[in-house]
């Protein structure tokens, strides 16, 4: 404990550091704004941002990519209250409530509580993170590639069974991203793998950035290009600092809510599949089941509005937990941090907490820090953000698309990638009206070849037996927990179908 | 098109390119075992395409037994107000690309620029021609002289040697 309290000093002081600081409030900022904006969430600003990134050192860079995310996270609640669109997936469940108080002109109250709600979550979470990563990390240590390997067939297995999309197109969306991080030149053997048509731009392989540009860039824009045809109602905020202190005095009414949906949303974020989006939606059923006064959820009660707010702030942090700890990322978001890790020269997991304490502990004590900034930056300037909303979109389309193209030369240096990104685009916007996920793509292409290494580590040194995977026993239990994901779905479904038909008996 | 169609398609398209997948992992490929050495480098690859494959007959399966809320579906696909919108900013981006081989990045952006806020934003000649001047510069500043990443430039570069001079100098 005190080993703790001392290295998160450390990371304080690292995190105040004028340079990360400046990061610091400058993510928040851009993060505030990207989660604002509908359609754009924090997976978008962390993917077309990082490229960016490349000018400060990588300490500064996780904390900036790190702020982004954070308020991406309280953003997000500024278009659900005042447009009464989600300002990111992670923010539907604040529109429940957010939208008839922002109609019967209680706007701010609305904005102030998930402000609140979000601080009061992303702090519970950030101790949490403090409390359990470091024991984590140390468990980790003892794992070998067969523990490595198993634990990814854990995370993939996750978006099987939590993931509540159509089972074969996530199953294709996996198999499609490990498949994808294959090109190029083989790790082991140097031979070059699916150059297709002799192309030398396959020769170096497929940079992540390529296909999370790609997708959550140029194939989420023309999504949401198709999906804001129509205008926009902006809802009137009128505060004052008179109004916004008792509005802060309001938190203890929902205090409750908001501690379980903060401690519910670190958990579940911590799910590679699940992360912020259910862990708001559960937050907020929790927070209706429990109330003295269901009826009133979705007529406009402040608690409905705290609830899932408190969760997904909390999820963001719980989602990095797994990513630090074990090299495994626990949303869209971290896998693109993740991603950015290894270009930096960082291997993510357990190793990184004793080969490179001050990166981990200045990224944890620039969680602490933004946390504060968002809060402060968000109450202060919620006015001016709700101004940026109204502005037209045929203006902020062809910026990010700028921002994408340049950002996807500027990994290899190459048109070839460029190219390849706006394919990518196109077909994730074209799968994505499938109903096809894509988030899965963009994971395993992340993790593919961290995946096959421990693969072909794990079967050569057990000389090709793949019962090394169930000898031992921590990747035998991730094995078996995956199995069990996996078939969770069937075994609902059969359940549900028996159900039924007893009921028509 | 209909959603129905789409998901027909677009499923055939997912088992065209698993196969080729497959193919191009036995291309030279060792795809077994190899003694001493461990699996085969197209192992890999090839047993995760063979299980994209899987996957895509599967949701040939379902759609056949009209089992995905798509297969059910007689919306249209593709509507013509979403092909105005998304078909030219597609072809937008598409052009920007194309031109970037012949006349470089910064020329083809400030064409892109001025075409979209122009024609599809419809925003007026002040605003349009202060962003589409504007955009480039801050990205220049950023990539040329922040990051130190030169953009393509091709038939524009002697364009760019004044500056040059200004910034190596």
């Amino acid at each position: 404990m005190e080993t703790i309290l001392v290295s998160l000093g450390g990371g304080l002081a690292e995190a105040v550091q004028p340079l990360n600081l400046t990061m610091i409030i400058i993510g928040c900022v851009i993060g505030l704004l990207v989660g604002a904006m509908p359609g754009l969430g924090s997976v978008n600003g962390v993917a077309i941002l990082l490229p960016i990134t490349f000018l400060v050192p990588p300490n500064a860079a996780i904390i900036f990519l790190a702020a982004i995310y954070y308020g991406a996270m309280y953003g997000g609640a500024i278009s659900s209250i005042t447009l009464g669109i989600p300002g990111a997936s992670t923010a539907v469940a604040t529109v429940f409530d957010g939208r008839p108080l922002a109609q019967q002109g209680h706007a701010d109250k609305a904005l102030t509580a998930a402000a609140t709600a979000s601080f009061i979550g992303g702090t519970i979470s950030v101790v949490l993170f403090t409390l359990f990563a470091p024991p984590l990390a140390e468990f980790a240590l003892r794992f070998g590639p067969p523990e490595e390997f198993a634990l990814m067939v854990l995370a993939f297995a996750t978006f099987i069974g939590l993931g509540g999309d159509d089972i074969p197109k996530t199953i294709f969306s996996i198999l499609i991203g490990l498949v994808l991080a294959t090109i190029g030149l083989d790790i082991i053997s140097g031979k070059p793998r699916l150059i297709f048509f002799d192309v030398s731009g396959f020769l170096h392989g497929i940079n992540f950035l390529v296909l999370a540009i790609g997708i959550y860039g140029i194939g989420e824009m023309l999504w949401t290009l198709e999906q804001t045809k129509g205008q926009v109602i902006v809802h009137k905020v009128q505060t004052s600092f008179r109004a916004m202190f008792r509005n802060i005095r309001d938190v203890k009414h929902y205090a409750g809510t908001t501690t379980l949906g903060s401690i519910l949303g670190y958990f579940v974020g911590t799910l590679p599949a699940a992360g912020a989006t259910p862990a708001s939606l559960m937050s907020y059923g929790l927070a209706k089941t429990f109330s003295k006064n269901p009826d009133s959820f979705g007529k406009g009660n402040v608690a409905g509005v705290a609830a899932p707010e408190a969760a997904n702030n909390a999820a963001s942090t719980g989602s990095m937990l797994p990513m630090i700890t074990l090299g495994i990322p626990g949303s869209p978001t971290t896998a693109i941090l993740l991603g950015g890790m290894i270009i930096w020269g960082l291997r993510p997991g357990p190793l990184l907490f004793s080969e490179h304490p001050d990166f981990v502990w200045g990224l944890i004590g620039s969680l602490y820090i933004a946390n504060l900034f968002t809060l402060l930056i968000n109450l202060a300037f919620i006015p001016v953000f709700v101004r940026v909303l109204t502005m037209p979109f045929t203006i902020l389309a062809p910026i990010i698309f700028t921002l994408c193209i340049v950002g996807g030369y500027a990994p290899t240096q190459t048109m070839h990638d460029v190219w390849l990104m706006f394919v990518f685009g196109l077909a994730g916007y074209l799968l994505r009206k499938l109903n096809y996920p894509v988030a899965p793509a963009v994971l395993a292409i992340v993790l593919g070849p961290l995946a096959e290494l421990s693969l072909r580590q794990s079967l050569l040194a057990s000389q090709g037996d793949a019962m090394i995977f169930l000898e031992r026993p921590i990747s035998a239990t991730c094995i078996a927990l995956a199995v069990a994901l996996m078939l969770y779905p069937s075994v609902r479904r059969l359940l549900e179908r028996r159900k039924r038909a007893a009921a028509t008996e | 098109m209909t959603v129905r169609h789409a998901e027909l398609w677009m499923a055939i398209a997912t088992i065209l390119l698993s196969l080729a997948f497959m193919y191009k992992s036995t291309d030279g490929l060792s795809i077994g075992w190899i003694p001493g050495t461990g699996p085969g480098s197209g192992a890999w690859p090839f047993w995760l395409s063979t299980g994209m494959l899987l996957a895509s007959l599967w949701t040939l399966v379902r759609w056949f037994r009209g089992a995905t809320p798509e297969a059910r579906s007689s919306e249209v696909y593709i509507s013509r107000e979403t092909l105005v919108v998304v078909g030219t900013s597609a072809g937008a981006i598409l052009f920007l690309l194309a031109a970037t081989h012949f006349i470089g990045m910064y020329a083809a952006l400030l064409l892109f620029l001025l075409f979209y806020f122009r024609f599809i934003g419809r925003h007026g000649w002040r605003a349009t021609t202060l962003l589409s001047i504007g955009i480039p510069v801050f990205i220049f500043c950023l990539f040329e002289w922040a990051l130190q990443i030169p953009l393509p430039k091709a038939i524009t570069e002697p364009l760019f040697y004044p500056i040059y001079d200004l910034m190596y100098s």
